[in-house]
């Protein structure tokens, strides 16, 4: 059960928004698995994005989440609570989170009948 | 700017329970900036009030300016939002309700859809609801959208 690492097939690609979203994520919630994942490059030719030198920029990320600090609460509290965590970065340029968040219990593979 | 013909009588009952975010604003400017914000608010607890679903979205349903926007659009659109229940807002055209929707709702992105004036989520809420059968439940609960008809109820011919 560690952190997992983003991406080994790219390494040392991570920017500080990068490792500033995984150190928080891994602070607040004492993630069982945090994959983070950076989508910016497909959203580089975006105006909003061009405007503020996006084209190799960290905008877009998707994160998924397995963490038991989820329990009982609803996907939304889920995710507030990261955006929460996470209001410096959004201020700083942060665009978009694509958001997955488990419990270590919804994370399992449902058995499919 | 808002419609109002939909508007249901019950509105003027709930209470807006939201605080207004001042808190990163200079002092100098709290006075001022606290009038827009609290006239935004008023506006927009009006939109979200205005019709039973609302999306405050990048573009327009027929010219959406953002991939996620344009999702949240596709999938009310699966579930047969009809057109005089559903009204878009576009806050690339408003950079006031870019801004304020985003304290209003208390949410960093958009889309933001409402439902019935209650706010329902983002993006990836809104695409796990409809994965999960929970969109069409809420839609049909909220009256957007009437019951699907049982399966059971399908005549076979012999």
């Amino acid at each position: 059960m560690s952190t997992a690492v983003s991406d080994p097939a790219k390494p040392s690609s991570a920017g500080p928004v990068e490792h500033s979203i995984r150190a928080k994520l891994t602070d607040l919630l004492r993630p069982s698995q945090l994959e983070i994942t950076n989508d910016s490059w497909q959203h580089r030719h975006h105006a909003p994005m061009r405007a503020t030198g996006g084209g190799g920029g960290e905008t877009h990320f998707s994160v998924h989440v397995v963490s038991d600090q989820f329990q009982g609460k609803n996907t939304m509290q889920r995710h507030r609570m990261i955006y929460a965590a996470l209001s410096d970065e959004f201020a700083a340029g942060l665009h978009a989170l694509s958001l997955k968040t488990k419990t270590p219990a919804e994370a399992k593979p449902a058995a499919q009948t | 700017m808002f419609r109002t013909a939909l508007r249901t009588s019950f509105t003027a009952l709930r209470a807006p329970a939201r605080v207004p975010a001042t808190a990163l604003v200079s002092p100098q400017l709290a006075f001022t900036r606290r009038y827009i914000t609290q006239e935004a608010r008023a506006k927009i607890q009006q939109a979200v009030e205005s019709t039973p679903v609302v999306l405050f979205m990048k573009g327009t349903p027929d010219a959406p300016q953002c991939g996620f926007s344009r999702a949240a659009v596709q999938v009310l659109g699966i579930h047969g939002v009809p057109e005089e229940k559903m009204k878009t807002f576009d806050v690339l055209e408003d950079s006031e309700l870019r801004q304020s929707i985003k304290e209003f709702s208390d949410w960093p992105t958009i889309p933001q859809l409402y439902v019935n004036g209650e706010f329902v989520g983002g993006c990836d809420i809104l695409l796990s609801m409809h994965q999960s059968g929970e969109l069409d439940d809420l839609l049909v609960k909220s009256g957007v959208i009437p019951p699907e008809e049982p399966e059971t109820t399908t005549q076979t011919q012999n």
